[in-house]
């Protein structure tokens, strides 16, 4: 373009041209249009809110709610609760699916992703279909799959397919054996707890030790025979104080027993299997990290297949597991919010579906809600950081 | 030495000839060393294979049976899958995909103008082709056509209807103009040369107006072809308004899908932009909306847009039923997108902004011509997996009422004319191996392009 003459001098550059001035021009404007764009949000929507005769605040959060939940951690009846109420049924559901879900879901994961490294060639194909079906079909067609494909179709509770151990399955969900606690029962839940402090506080004194000495003490033995043994003993000491009432038919339903209902194990069973399709290949990518170096180098220290897996290769690849696997267990949370499509009543459902519906006050419901999952995200994000903080490679 | 030891022993054998090649023993070639190797090697991997065989031959003959041995191809009403009126076991009923496969695909949109959805999916694979065929020519004018010309020609055609054809003449006038203008302009200099000579040519390049119309020419003239093909279609048989409510089917889940993908590309990058910005207020503003619409489920995204959209803006300008989702999805996958963009600008090395810099670009330019095509290069499997996502959670639109592909398959198997006891099964397998190609494409799409983007950094 033009040819630069010697004699410019460097002046002062314009305004215009000052990066400084454009920097606070460009952030005085984006500022000036996200205040506009909310201000006229706001404004609508309050005219709008009028218009359709839709109070507003938080004044619903009292009111009776004259709706009913099938799952409810906390005692919630048509009658006599509030919206507020509804709203901690479905958190509980919420987190009571998700929780279990992270374990299965990690189990699972951690299973199938270690399956597709196998020498074993029908094991790692297996694993390798698993994963590339789970991954590549929309978690709401598998719920509908498992939901109205699976567990809908399943007989009536005269016909209840009977499983081990006193379980039955039915369209009505599934029933467990109720637990009952007889005089000293506690003793055995007091046991177990006794047992597995013992056994951590046992296993940090033994890593010590080992630091310190050398000298390796049977950990698998002794927290086997506290956590295991030890409530074993005192549940006959005490002369087998727990007893189970097991589901039976009366009339044209089961009673007794615990009740899981259909749209629990649907939702539970979809999100397992889906996350753990995606913790899988997590898994599979942190275990492939791990250079071959490190795996040899332990094979010329001498040490086992077992040992080599556990002190020198399952932690290192836990480095690079660890975050993605964080945003796998929020993707689950966050998914269990599909609930709603297959009538399960967890936050989404009780309260973005039906409390929204039954109020219109959609600002506040929906808002609620996102904070509870904002939350969520939040918190768990805080303590695995955490977490990966403490495990994350320490250079010099 | 050597040589004097063998010499000094007489009775040393030393073999004058070579060997003929051998096989190589049966314990490390062949297949049944690969068997040993790779199903028996230990006991527990026997045990597996034993476990993994069962599992293999207790479900697949099954599944054969059900899904195509035993299968129902034909037929006009639920009659021909039942198992008491057909006198054999029945498997799959194909029969219930092929009599409700229109509307699968389409909806309930009007038969007589589906013509209309036909001409969008045939530019909408002719554009996807162009853009992933790795040698297609002219990829610019592919962007350009799957970017502007598609969006606009699939409003005019699937809508249709005045306004859509008011659209269209706006289009139609616009690019007119501007290859008016570029005609104009490109005879300019010719007639400068003409009448003024040679000495001439020196004013015609410094003249950077005309030469800009030199760029854009093709895609002037091209986006002039297609509105002037879209508006003899709109003129001869008429395109009458089709509501979004009778849209429905692949047709829906597409739409969602491209809307997605178009709107939360550059949006992402904007987003990944400002939040590396220097400039705090920008910078926060991006984090506060990339962090708060990944922490919140798609699904509540996609509740705000179908009842708030509605309350902020004023009464008359109420969105379309249809129109609320596409919103939300777009914005949720903006804020997924802008993570993996930051990702590509993150991995670019400091260097290529200091080379950039210190060829005088300005900030537009430098990340326009270095920094983005550099690092949406190497997050391409980042984005693919991003729109895998996406269109898997177009399912999600099913919740709020939209009739996509997967809403079209339940509402036809609460349909008496086909209740059959296999009929769900058969509708559910038929949406999964649909979600399953488009997804598994992509994925084997980005992986391919990862190969190709590895050759070059092999040594």
């Amino acid at each position: 373009m033009s040819t630069p003459s010697a004699d410019v001098k460097p002046g002062k550059a314009s305004l215009l041209y000052d990066p400084t001035i454009r920097g606070y021009f460009y952030q005085i404007l984006l500022l000036a249009v996200v205040g506009f764009v909310i201000w006229s949000a706001a404004s609508n929507a309050i005219e709008n809110l009028r218009a359709q005769k839709i109070a507003s605040g938080f004044g619903f959060w009292h009111n009776a709610a004259g709706f009913d939940v099938n799952q409810k951690l906390i005692p919630f009846s048509a009658s006599g609760s509030t919206y507020g109420q509804a709203f901690w049924v479905g958190l509980l559901n919420t987190l009571l699916v998700a929780s279990i879900g992270i374990v299965l879901a990690t189990f699972l994961g951690f299973f199938v992703g270690v399956a597709r490294l196998s020498s074993n060639w029908i094991v790692s194909k297996i694993a390798m279909i698993y994963v590339e079906v789970i991954r590549n079909v929309p978690l709401l067609l598998q719920l509908f799959f498992w939901y109205n494909a699976v567990l809908k179709p399943l007989p009536n509770p005269r016909q209840s397919i009977e499983l081990p151990a006193g379980f039955l399955l039915n369209n009505r969900g599934l029933y467990v054996p109720d637990p009952q606690f007889g005089p000293g029962g506690n003793l055995i839940i007091w046991a177990l707890l006794i047992g597995l402090v013992a056994t951590f506080v046992f296993r940090s004194w033994a890593r010590k030790q080992q630091a310190a000495t050398g000298k390796q003490y049977p950990i698998g033995l002794v927290a086997f025979g506290l956590i295991i043994v030890l409530p074993l003993l005192v549940y006959f000491a005490t002369g087998r104080p727990i007893t189970f009432v097991y589901p039976e038919l009366a009339g044209f339903n089961l009673r007794g027993g615990i009740q899981i209902f259909p749209e629990f194990v649907a939702l539970l069973v979809g999100l397992t299997t889906y996350t753990a399709g995606f913790i899988a290949e997590v898994v599979r990518a942190g275990i492939l990290a791990v250079s071959k170096g490190q795996t040899e180098a332990a094979n010329a220290l001498g040490l086992r297949a077992g040992p080599t897996l556990k002190l020198v290769v399952i932690p290192q690849a836990m480095r690079v597991i660890i975050p993605p696997l964080t945003s796998n267990y929020l993707n689950l949370t966050k998914n269990s919010s599909l609930a709603v499509a297959i009538g399960y009543p967890d936050l989404v459902q009780v309260f973005t579906g039906t409390v929204l519906n039954q109020t219109g006050q959609a600002v506040e419901v929906v808002a609620i809600t996102m904070a509870v999952y904002l939350t969520i995200s939040l918190v768990t994000s805080f303590f695995m950081n955490i977490y990966n903080k403490r495990m994350a490679l320490v250079e010099r | 030495m050597t040589d004097a030891t063998t010499e000094m022993a007489p009775y040393a054998f030393v073999r004058r000839e070579t060997l003929e090649q051998q096989p190589a023993p049966l314990s490390v070639a062949g297949p049944l060393a690969w068997i040993r190797a790779h199903l028996l090697s230990s006991p527990l991997n026997i045990a597996l294979t034993l476990v993994c065989l069962y599992l293999v031959v207790d479900s697949v003959p099954g599944l054969i049976r059900f899904y195509f041995l035993d299968a129902v191809w034909t037929g006009t009403s639920r009659d021909a899958c039942l198992a008491d009126k057909v006198g054999r076991p029945v498997g799959a009923c194909w029969a219930y995909i092929a009599d409700r496969f229109q509307y699968f695909i389409y909806g309930s949109y009007p038969i007589n103008q589906r013509w209309r959805v036909n001409i969008v999916f045939v530019m909408f694979a002719l554009g996807v082709a162009w853009l992933l065929w790795t040698n297609a020519p002219k990829k610019k004018l592919g962007i350009f056509f799957f970017f502007v010309l598609l969006p606009i020609s699939a409003y005019v055609l699937l809508l249709g209807g005045p306004g859509a054809e008011r659209f269209l003449g706006f289009c139609l006038t616009v690019t007119l103009a501007l290859a008016a203008l570029y005609v104009v302009l490109s005879f300019v200099p010719q007639l400068v040369r003409f009448y003024i000579g040679e000495a001439a040519v020196g004013v015609v390049q410094a003249l950077p107006i005309w030469k800009r119309f030199f760029g854009p020419k093709q895609l002037v003239l091209f986006a002039l072809a297609i509105f002037v093909f879209l508006s003899l279609l709109a003129n001869s048989p008429g395109l009458p308004r089709v509501d979004t409510g009778l849209w429905g089917g692949m047709t829906v889940t597409f739409l969602i899908a491209a809307v997605g993908i178009v709107f939360s590309l550059p949006l992402g990058v904007v987003l990944a932009l400002g939040r590396r910005s220097r400039l705090p207020i920008i910078q926060l503003l991006s984090v506060i909306f990339i962090e708060f619409v990944r922490g919140v489920p798609l699904i509540t995204v996609l509740f705000m847009a179908n009842t708030m959209l509605p309350l902020f803006v004023p009464q008359e300008y109420s969105p379309d039923r249809l129109l609320r989702p596409l919103v939300g999805v777009a914005l949720f996958a903006a804020a997924y997108m802008a993570e993996v963009v930051r990702g590509g600008l993150q991995a670019m090395p400091k260097g290529q902004y200091e080379g950039a810099m210190s060829l005088g670009l300005g900030y537009w330019s430098m990340m326009r011509l270095i920094i983005l095509p550099q690092a949406l290069r190497i997050v391409i499997p980042g984005i693919v997996n991003t729109f895998i996502g996406l269109f898997k959670d177009t399912t999600l639109v099913t919740i709020v009422g939209i009739f996509d592909f997967l809403r079209t398959i339940e509402a036809t198997l609460v349909d008496p004319t086909w209740a059959t006891p296999t009929t769900r099964a058969t509708g559910y397998a038929f949406a999964a191996v649909f979600y399953f190609l488009c997804c598994w494409g992509m994925s084997r799409y980005s992986i391919a392009v990862e190969k190709r983007l590895a050759a070059g950094q092999k040594r």
